[in-house]
């Protein structure tokens, strides 16, 4: 069971989006994610929405995988819409009770509020769907790099991510195998009320820090072996490139963006 | 013989006591050992012999309290020689799991040529030579914690091996293995030796591991009790158990037999009780 667990929620694939350069996938990305902010009115909006739809079919993530991302959120986007269908007024009112009023500029704001919540989601677990975590941190190094021109070192940072995604199925392992060594000897953990539990989860928590404490010098004593000596004189083996399949996303993104602009000249804006 | 890679000059060690500071006694004691260029030595000893200590001596993760450690010339004790002495000197620990650094195994043998400044072509090159030499080639693309101990073993030789290095130290490299892994460890390693001319420092407690070096070196409460070749070494049964070993079973069963030579392997063994006992039991 435990070889089973894939960190983050990557979703093996061939697709266009899998074979994108992660650096130009992740600014695209953020940059769709802010054409979505400047849409204002349902047109620009829905074109936003039919390009979030393409994506996902080019993708080819089965459409479970999309709900799945979506279900914790739903709450939320609900939530939303209830606030703003109360208290945005204006336009035609439809129903009247009390100090409570449905107003047609509060139901459209609340079906532009959750349409747009939406579509922000899918966007950016379209990211995560097809990137692995490696590769992501990748793209955030060479990304950030500029930034060591003020001595922030974005290799460290990228490293400790790398080390810590490489360490979570490992310490995992090593919870599950305290767990059933405290279990032997007696130890309740999966009875009684909350703060029982709680209590119980202290003598799984000590040995596992302990151990951690000991692989990091361990780890540390095995990169000083391998004549690591931080970011400075390294070489990577896989070079990022960028491929015409990337530029061709690029010029993709611009014409969208042309595209809500427009949409937004020309028709009524929501909010 | 060949040139002398490392040596070791009157090397005493004494770790620190965490709490007092002051100095415990010395895991090491007086050391003087010469290792020659090619060789395979298997460093063997029971647990605070200080065999590992003398492992970690040899590429300047530690260094002697007093005399030196020399690799190729440079002293340990030199801090600025750190760097290219790791260079020279390659190092596998005891356990697996806490020496990848990468999620992609190819990464993780990447990962010392990298640090090293190659060139990417020549990393790839490298990558892909070392993963073919410890017959890993197939998993460079699988993620280390769905392989097995002897496997993620094999991935840190190849990581080593990327490296260039002329020696390769391996840490009881095979104490938290399976027989399978365990061997398969084992051949890889005296292939590296055999096929591609590299030095090899082997700490183990396995004595059919010892067997298979050129040369074993026996440890004793931080001293070299015994040095030499395997059968000059396992010969003298009762200096191996005085120090807490024992010799291989194959030795022990033909000995109890009366066989005067000094057997190694199960199938010296079996030649030996055949040209022994053959024509009685016949």
């Amino acid at each position: 069971m435990i070889s089973d667990i894939s960190i983050g929620q990557y979703y093996t694939g061939n697709s266009f989006l899998h074979k994108m350069d992660a650096r130009m996938k992740f600014v695209l990305i953020f940059a769709l994610l802010v054409f979505v902010f400047l849409c204002k009115s349902f047109f620009s909006l829905a074109l936003m929405a039919a390009f979030t739809v393409f994506a996902v079919l080019i993708s080819r993530i089965p459409l479970k995988m999309i709900l799945k991302s979506i279900k914790p959120l739903v709450i939320i986007i609900l939530f939303t819409a209830l606030l703003n269908i109360f208290y945005t007024t204006g336009g035609r009112t439809y129903f009247e009770w009390h100090s409570i009023k449905l107003t047609e500029k509060g139901v459209n704001t609340a079906i532009f509020m959750a349409v747009r919540i939406l579509v922000l989601v899918v966007i950016s677990s379209l990211l995560t769907y097809t990137t692995t975590p490696t590769m992501l941190t990748d793209a955030i190094e060479r990304l950030l790099s500029p930034l060591s021109v003020f001595h922030i070192k974005v290799h460290t940072l990228a490293m400790m991510m790398t080390l810590a995604l490489r360490f979570i199925p490992t310490l995992i392992e090593e919870t599950q195998r305290i767990m059933n060594a405290q279990k032997a000897r007696g130890a309740e953990l999966e009875t009684g009320g909350l703060i029982a539990r709680s209590k119980a989860l202290v003598p799984v928590f000590v040995p596992l820090m302990v151990s951690s404490f000991r692989r990091a010098y361990e780890l540390a004593f095995a990169m000083t072996c391998r004549c690591y000596t931080g970011g400075e004189g390294r070489t990577r083996m896989k070079q990022m490139k960028l491929k015409p399949r990337d530029y061709t996303a690029a010029a993709f993104a611009a014409a969208l963006l042309a595209g809500v602009l427009v949409l937004n000249h020309f028709f009524k804006a929501v909010i | 013989m060949s040139e002398k890679l490392i040596e070791f000059k009157n090397v005493t060690y004494s770790y620190e006591d965490g709490e007092s500071g002051s100095q415990l006694p010395p895991a090491l004691n007086n050391i003087n050992l010469a290792v020659y260029s090619g060789e395979f030595v298997a460093v063997l000893g029971h647990n605070g012999s200080g065999k590992s200590t003398l492992a970690k001596m040899c590429n300047a993760i530690l260094y002697p309290t007093h005399g030196e450690v020399t690799v190729e010339g440079m002293n340990t004790s030199d801090e600025e020689k750190g760097d290219l002495i790791r260079r020279k000197v390659g190092m596998v620990f005891q356990n697996p799991d806490n020496q990848i650094v990468a999620t992609i195994v190819e990464d993780d043998v990447a990962f010392g040529p990298e640090n090293l400044g190659v060139e990417p072509s020549e990393i790839r090159r490298r990558v892909d030579e070392s993963l073919k030499a410890v017959n890993m080639y197939d998993f460079r693309l699988k993620q280390p914690h769905n392989l097995s101990g002897g496997q993620k073993q094999r991935v840190a030789i190849a990581g080593v091996l990327a490296m260039r290095t002329d020696v390769i130290v391996l840490d009881e490299p095979t104490a938290m293995l399976d027989p399978v892994g365990r061997a398969d460890v084992l051949s890889t390693v005296r292939k590296l030796n055999r096929e591609y001319g590299i030095t090899v420092i082997m700490v183990t407690h396995f004595m059919d591991e010892a067997v298979k070096a050129d040369r074993v070196v026996v440890m004793n409460k931080g001293s070299i009790a015994l040095d030499g070749t395997p059968r000059e070494v396992f010969s003298n049964t009762a200096a191996v158990k005085s120090c807490g070993l024992d010799v291989p079973q194959s030795t022990e069963f033909c000995s109890r037999l009366g066989i005067k030579k000094t057997v190694l392997t199960a199938e010296e063994a079996v030649d030996e009780i055949i040209n022994t006992y053959g024509d009685a039991a016949r």
